[in-house]
């Protein structure tokens, strides 16, 4: 615990040195005086100001992104939204008050909103009995109002542009820079490296607890960890990145990356620090490919970042590995695939036992008409047939079609299976005799060996409940 | 003419609607207020209220692709792409919702940022591209209700009367979908069809609301009105009722207000943002219901639980003053603050108060520095302690609890037993043949026959 309290003090005081001098030192438009060309993409010439905006963009969107992990875990994922929206009345608030527009008191007027919307909403919820969506709904729409009527109000002398604050003016960021160590760093640059820092060492210091609050908070409580001060923590947290963020990134692009890389990564893995980790390299990469994009159309950067982590959060949920919606869509493929396919085996082991008897040892062979009827139609029909038919273990015959040896073997497996369970059934279930079929004709693909074995000790019978031998193992 | 006459002013030709350009506005955001808070409702019950907000800000990337197919502001090309990017980004939502493992928080999170970020690329690239023609999208993203003109009126009158035509007709439906979608789908209804039915209503409403009051501020035409509402009523058919009114209130007033109030600078030729206002006075409503509504609202639920807290309080005293008064034997025998025996100067306080409150109650008489109970008091506590040791023979015999666990039990109960209850608790002792008659002696030592000598 004493460890932790250092490191989030030196946390504390890092962030506030660097913020202050940030901010006392002179700010100012400053033109490099001579763009020096790093390298060269496709013809474009890539220059300081190029690393720099997409440097900003990275920290913004790596702050917001780990952030949103927990956000996406704790299905808050819409109070980004509201805070960012509710962002305007307090900027309107810091400039009726201190009639300037300084950078601090803009930045504690929008954090005081901010808070105030998530706190304000919670307490709808719980005093006033709204659904929490609605609860959002009304305030943060409610908030917005009144900053666009008090920036009406204070527009009579200022320029207070309500677009500016909707989509930022990330372009502009290398025109206004600090010095460190002799550098000349762009503010929001600095800025948003200080927020980042700050976000990453607040998840390092509190992981235990935000892991178990987003998990299992009942477990949290039980051990002690106040589940309404991590969700409140998280809640102040989220509103001062989404303001310190907003100025130089707007506030659409942190709506977009509190949510689009934490519902990214949490589609590629279950793990919470592989999560952040994913979610971390999404943001970065959506920031550098959203600028090269914006520069190359010559459009807006952070509109441009949104709409590439929406794209990217697309190609998730259609490609991830496990929770994709395609790989889901083959593995249901490939169920029903190998379900056909053990149907026909099982269609044809039936015609065998049918049609075989001792005075004419060869099965008659089934039209393909006659076995596509019994199995599912259609092109996975027709795939199970091929694929039975190149592994052998069915083949045509007189123009139809017969199952080998080796098909009769693994039809064997599959018939046992079917009436074992329909003995068990009957045995332990009042289930009448016509009622048994459709059951173990459900189950008979997925009795593994081992279940057969403890049904064949359950039962000692020969032949199913409507008199048929059961196959014999192996 | 000062600035006082000359709003009186306005407002006479306000309500009189002489001017026909603030006529026509005030009818449309009227009618906008009333079609979408009626939708809306269903939406907030629903709980998609802020699908809403994502449908609103995918309809910026629609008017872009309108403004470049057709090439010119066209109000109803612009509509048509609004409505197909809306369609999209609530269809976005709810496969993001059924097909994976994210929410529909996020879900709509997504939308919003991703849509809206396609939307101000496109913008920007119109506004690079060409005549820089954009006025016209910026007053979709912050609404500019004073430019309505009669057809649009016309447009927003139609939209609401199918809207609310199909509400109408489909109302029994919506009713059951929002409240049992598990039981419109037994009944064989096509409850897909209907959600997607629901969501077009919703997703045409904000698009041409988009115009009035502006993107961000669309949501609140849906979700506040509603939300206010329901703190009036449990019936389904009065909220709806309810909303609209609310909703076509807003409207009205907010428009004018915008139209009254004269502009923060004179000569400043743009007065007040309608939208804002419209939204600002629903969510005035939204207060007042949320402070003053009957049985939900802030100030009866803190009455009700006022009225809790004193009956509790009441009957505690009597309680404890029953056990001290049973300890010595009669009921009837006069009794002090001090032999209640309370712990802190706090509870001596508060046992003070209750004293008063119950004196003044009729239950508790004084008599020179000592108080007696009253014979309607000596029924009340009698029935006090009759309902807690009831409830404690009963968790003995019932439930299993040993008998020196079963006061705290009791102490939390005891208040809130209703006479129903007791009759049936009667009803299992006298079965279980532990019926006491009368009030019985606590079935634990007494912690007052204990603690004082």
């Amino acid at each position: 615990m004493m460890k932790r309290l250092c490191i989030l003090s030196l946390l504390i005081f890092a962030a506030i040195w660097l913020g202050g001098s940030a901010d006392a030192s002179q700010a100012g438009l400053i033109a490099v005086s001579e763009p020096r060309v790093w390298f060269t993409v496709g013809g474009y010439q890539v220059r300081d100001d190029d690393l720099w905006v997409a440097g900003t963009a990275v920290l913004c969107c790596v702050a917001c992104g780990v952030l949103g992990c927990f956000l996406v875990l704790r299905r808050m994922s819409l109070l980004g939204d509201a805070i960012s929206h509710a962002i305007l009345p307090g900027l309107a608030l810091a400039f009726l008050v201190t009639q300037s527009r300084a950078p601090l008191p803009m930045l504690a007027g929008a954090m005081v909103v901010g808070i105030a919307t998530a706190y304000l909403s919670a307490g709808l919820n719980r005093w006033g009995r709204v659904s929490e969506d609605s609860a959002m709904g009304v305030v943060f729409t409610s908030l917005f109002a009144i900053g666009v009527v008090m920036i009406t109000w204070v527009a009579r002398d200022v320029d207070l542009d309500p677009g500016c604050v909707l989509y930022g003016l990330i372009e502009f960021t290398p025109f206004d820079t600090v010095t460190i160590a002799g550098r000349e760093i762009p503010r929001a640059f600095v800025w948003l490296a200080v927020v980042l820092a700050v976000n990453v060492g607040l998840i390092t210091v509190f992981f235990k607890e935000l892991k178990l609050v987003c998990f299992d908070p009942g477990l949290a409580a039980t051990m002690g960890i106040s589940v309404a001060l991590v969700h409140y923590g998280l809640m102040t947290t989220v509103a001062a990145t989404a303001v310190a963020s907003f100025e130089s990134v707007g506030s659409i692009l942190v709506v977009a990356m509190l949510v689009a890389p934490g519902a990214t990564a949490h589609l590629l893995t279950d793990r919470l620090s592989r999560m952040l980790w994913i979610a971390g390299v999404v943001a970065a990469l959506c920031a550098i490919g959203g600028y090269a994009l914006a520069v190359w159309i010559n459009t807006s950067v952070a509109g441009m970042i949104a709409t590439v982590s929406l794209g990217v959060f697309i190609a998730a949920a259609l490609l991830s590995p496990r929770h994709g919606i395609l790989a889901r869509r083959a593995r249901q493929l490939a169920l029903a695939l190998r379900i056909t396919e053990e149907d026909a085996l099982c269609v044809l082991y039936r015609w065998h036992e049918r049609t075989t008897s001792l005075d004419r040892p060869g099965a008659r062979p089934i039209a393909p008409e006659e076995l596509a009827a019994s199995i599912r139609s259609g092109w996975l029909g027709r795939v199970a047939v091929w694929r039975l038919a190149r592994q052998g273990f069915i083949e045509s015959r007189e123009g139809g079609l017969v199952a080998t040896a080796s098909g009769l073997a693994q039809a064997a497996k599959l018939v046992r299976g079917h009436r074992l369970w329909e003995s068990f059934l009957a045995k332990h279930l009042p289930l009448p005799a016509d009622h048994l079929h459709a059951a173990a004709h459900r189950a008979e693909h997925f009795l593994t060996p081992t279940i057969q074995a403890g049904l064949d000790a359950e039962l000692p019978v020969q032949t199913d409940p409507h008199g048929r031998p059961i196959p014999p193992a192996g | 003419m000062d600035d006082r006459e000359q709003m009186l002013d306005q407002l006479i030709r306000l309500l009189t609607l002489q001017d026909a350009n603030t006529r026509v506005v005030l009818i449309g955001t009227t009618i906008l207020g009333v079609a979408s808070a009626v939708i809306g409702a269903f939406a907030v019950l629903r709980k998609q209220a802020l699908v809403g907000d994502a449908v609103a800000h995918a309809a910026l990337p629609g008017i872009c692709v309108a403004f470049w197919i057709v090439g010119d502001r066209n109000f109803a090309a612009f509509m048509a792409g609004a409505l197909a990017f809306g369609l999209v980004a609530a269809w976005f939502v709810a496969v993001v919702k059924s097909a994976t493992r994210i929410k529909e928080d996020a879900a709509i999170g997504l939308a919003i940022g991703g849509f809206f970020g396609l939307g101000i690329v496109f913008s920007r690239v119109i506004q690079n591209d060409a005549s820089g023609n954009r006025a016209g999208l910026d007053s979709f993203i912050f609404g500019k209700a004073a430019s309505m003109v009669a057809d649009d009126a016309r447009l927003i009158a139609i939209v609401a009367g199918v809207v609310l035509a199909t509400v109408g007709l489909l109302y029994k439906e919506f009713k059951v979908l929002s409240f049992d979608r598990a039981f419109a789908e037994s009944q064989g209804w096509p409850a897909l069809w209907l959600d997607l039915g629901l969501m077009f209503l919703i997703c045409v409403c904000t698009v041409v609301g988009l115009p009035a009051v502006g993107v961000v501020l669309m949501v609140s035409l849906l979700v506040i009105p509603p939300a206010a509402a329901r703190f009036w009523t449990e019936k389904l058919g009065t909220m709806v009722v309810l909303s609209g009114v609310f909703g076509g209130l807003s409207g009205m007033v907010g428009t004018a207000l915008s139209a009254t109030i004269p502009a923060p600078v004179s000569g400043l030729t743009r007065g007040w943002p309608t939208g804002p206002l419209i939204t600002l006075t629903a969510a005035g409503i939204f207060m007042i219901s949320m402070i003053a509504a009957p049985s939900r609202g802030l100030i009866a639920g803190a009455a009700r639980r006022a009225g809790l807290r004193r009956r509790v309080g009441r009957q505690n005293l009597l309680r404890r003053v029953y056990e001290v008064l049973e300890a010595r034997g009669d009921l009837s025998r006069p009794w002090t603050a001090p032999d209640l025996a309370p712990f802190s100067e706090r509870e001596r306080k508060s046992l003070r108060d209750e004293i008063g409150r119950a004196s003044r109650a009729g239950l508790i008489a004084s008599t020179g520095g000592a108080y007696v109970l009253s014979a309607r008091g000596q029924q009340a506590a009698a029935r006090v302690v009759r309902t807690h040791r009831l409830w404690e023979i009963y968790l003995i015999t019932h439930a299993g609890i040993a008998a020196d666990h079963v006061d705290r039990d009791a102490d939390e109960i005891e208040h809130v037993l209703s006479s129903e209850i007791v009759a049936e608790l009667e009803a299992r002792l006298a079965e279980a043949g532990r019926l006491p008659i009368g009030t019985p002696p606590s079935p634990h030592p007494s912690p007052i026959a204990t603690t004082t000598p």
